[in-house]
């Protein structure tokens, strides 16, 4: 006899309202050490004064219960759910929906989803949530929300490299995105990059990159290489916290890779701002 | 050390702008006029009938922010900058208006440096992300158009010593791109 283990869908909706929140209102605090590590690193002084705002900023949102930024995002949910979980009572799909109708309406969070670019009407509840589902071995469900502004997201991209293009081409891609973005992206910033795998494979990848914890390194050595490689040349720009010039444009380039077809090179790069905004619960 | 910030009151006049350089810190008290993608597009439309804007924007300063709802005992929830790029395309009419600032993140297109030295305007950059802190500078918030949009409707805040940077003044002065003269490694 198998063991399955039953979650109700109305725990999963009510825990998925409570990370929403918590994720646009506490900012994790991987992300606020980096922070105070860029405040000491950074010379410029008035891109100090930047950082040192949205450390204080930060501790006022926690203080006040306010959400650090205004863009509260569209909600990306990463579900890893394993094979003998059972959800009771419900979908897991509509769970996690009816947690974000919750979380964002109880956390006074802004509606920021139209239901289609073509008529632009908000869907008034900041649903329908991004989700992404993995489905893993044993009797664990991990969900994750990671709140993503419009400001960084505008300013990812992708492309599809040939092997001959070289992983030059690939640094020189990323470097580029980042000048691209300038200010827009709300420096300093948390940078994904995917590398490998299929077209869409490629893109999540690079936001999966952006749920490591800053500071901890690619454990394969080479892809880690890599990452400091890139934050180097990143920071290299001088475009400086919120653009006003600086050593820090960067807190962490964190790099995925992915195996890949013999003929593709896919890169990807997800910007993600200084908000880094994400929370996660596992039923064990 | 960098030079103190100047202290500005809202509205503005021509002396004021002419006043500012690229790259200084400012802090701004006084009403200003939140409005983003949606609000832009209605003001937009509103001139091309004819018509005049819900509120006389000669001296004005449009915040391009759309806040979270207030939370009880709140007036205003977050309400930093959103990137100001997609408003580019109505900058031109609203300066030629009489419009005197604007508040916002990131660059900004050649027309609007070039419209904002013809009409004497300037474009400020505040520090996004930092909503909840910008919040504590609003104190007070009424609605002026636009309801319907939600947090894309046109509000009148009055704010103290709201800070911001000076990134695109009236001479062609672009903070971004001297900053990145100034602070990049070969």
């Amino acid at each position: 006899m198998h063991h399955v283990k039953c979650l109700p869908a109305a725990d999963i909706a009510a825990k998925v309202a409570e990370l929403c929140v918590q994720a646009c209102v506490t900012l994790p605090p991987d992300v606020l050490a980096a922070l105070e590590r860029a405040h000491e690193r950074e010379e410029s002084e008035v891109g100090r004064g930047i950082i040192a705002r949205l450390i204080e900023n930060a501790a006022l949102a926690r203080e006040l219960n306010l959400p650090m930024c205004q863009d509260t995002g569209l909600a990306v949910v990463f579900v890893a759910i394993g094979e003998e979980v059972h959800i009771a009572g419900g979908s897991l799909r509509e769970a996690i929906a009816a947690g974000v109708r919750q979380g964002y309406a109880q956390g006074y969070l802004r509606q920021s989803v139209v239901r289609s670019p073509l008529d632009r009407r908000n869907t008034g509840d900041n649903t329908p949530p991004v989700i992404h589902t993995e489905i893993v071995l044993g009797d664990a469900l991990t969900i994750t929300v990671a709140a993503k502004g419009a400001g960084s997201e505008n300013m990812s991209r992708l492309r599809m490299m040939i092997p001959s293009d070289g992983i030059e081409a690939v640094k020189r891609f990323v470097v580029e995105a980042v000048e691209n973005a300038g200010a827009s992206a709300c420096p300093p910033l948390v940078i994904g990059v995917g590398l490998g795998g299929s077209f869409e494979q490629c893109a999540l990848a690079a936001k999966q990159a952006l749920l490591r914890s800053l500071g901890e390194p690619n454990p394969d050595p080479a892809t880690a290489e890599l990452e400091q490689e890139l934050l180097d040349l990143v920071n290299a720009t001088g475009i400086g916290p919120m653009g006003v010039g600086g050593r820090v444009t960067a807190l962490a380039v964190n790099v995925e890779t992915r195996p890949c077809h013999i003929a593709s090179q896919p890169v990807a790069v997800n910007l993600q701002c200084h908000a880094a905004r994400h929370a996660s619960y596992t039923w064990e | 050390m960098p030079e103190q910030p100047i202290r500005l009151a809202t509205p503005l006049c021509d002396d004021d702008v002419i006043a500012l350089r690229a790259g200084q810190r400012v802090l701004i008290s006084g009403a200003i006029y939140t409005a983003r993608d949606a609000a832009h597009r209605r003001m937009a439309e509103t001139l091309s009938q004819g018509k005049p804007l819900p509120f006389d924007v000669r001296g004005q300063i449009i915040y391009y922010a759309g806040p979270t709802p207030a939370p009880p005992g709140h007036i205003i929830g977050a309400v930093g900058p959103t990137t100001a790029g997609r408003m580019d395309a109505y900058v031109l009419q609203l300066v030629e208006l009489g419009l005197k600032a604007m508040i916002g993140k990131g660059p900004r297109s050649e027309a609007v440096k070039a419209a904002l030295q013809a009409h004497r305007a300037v474009y400020f950059g505040a520090i996004g992300g930092a909503g909840a802190l910008l919040a504590q500078t609003v104190k007070s918030v009424a609605l002026v158009a636009y309801e319907d949009l939600g947090t894309e409707a046109i509000r009148r805040l009055v704010v103290e010593v709201f800070p911001a940077i000076v990134i695109n003044d009236c001479y062609g002065g672009d903070a971004y791109l001297e900053a990145r003269a100034m602070w990049r490694r070969a």
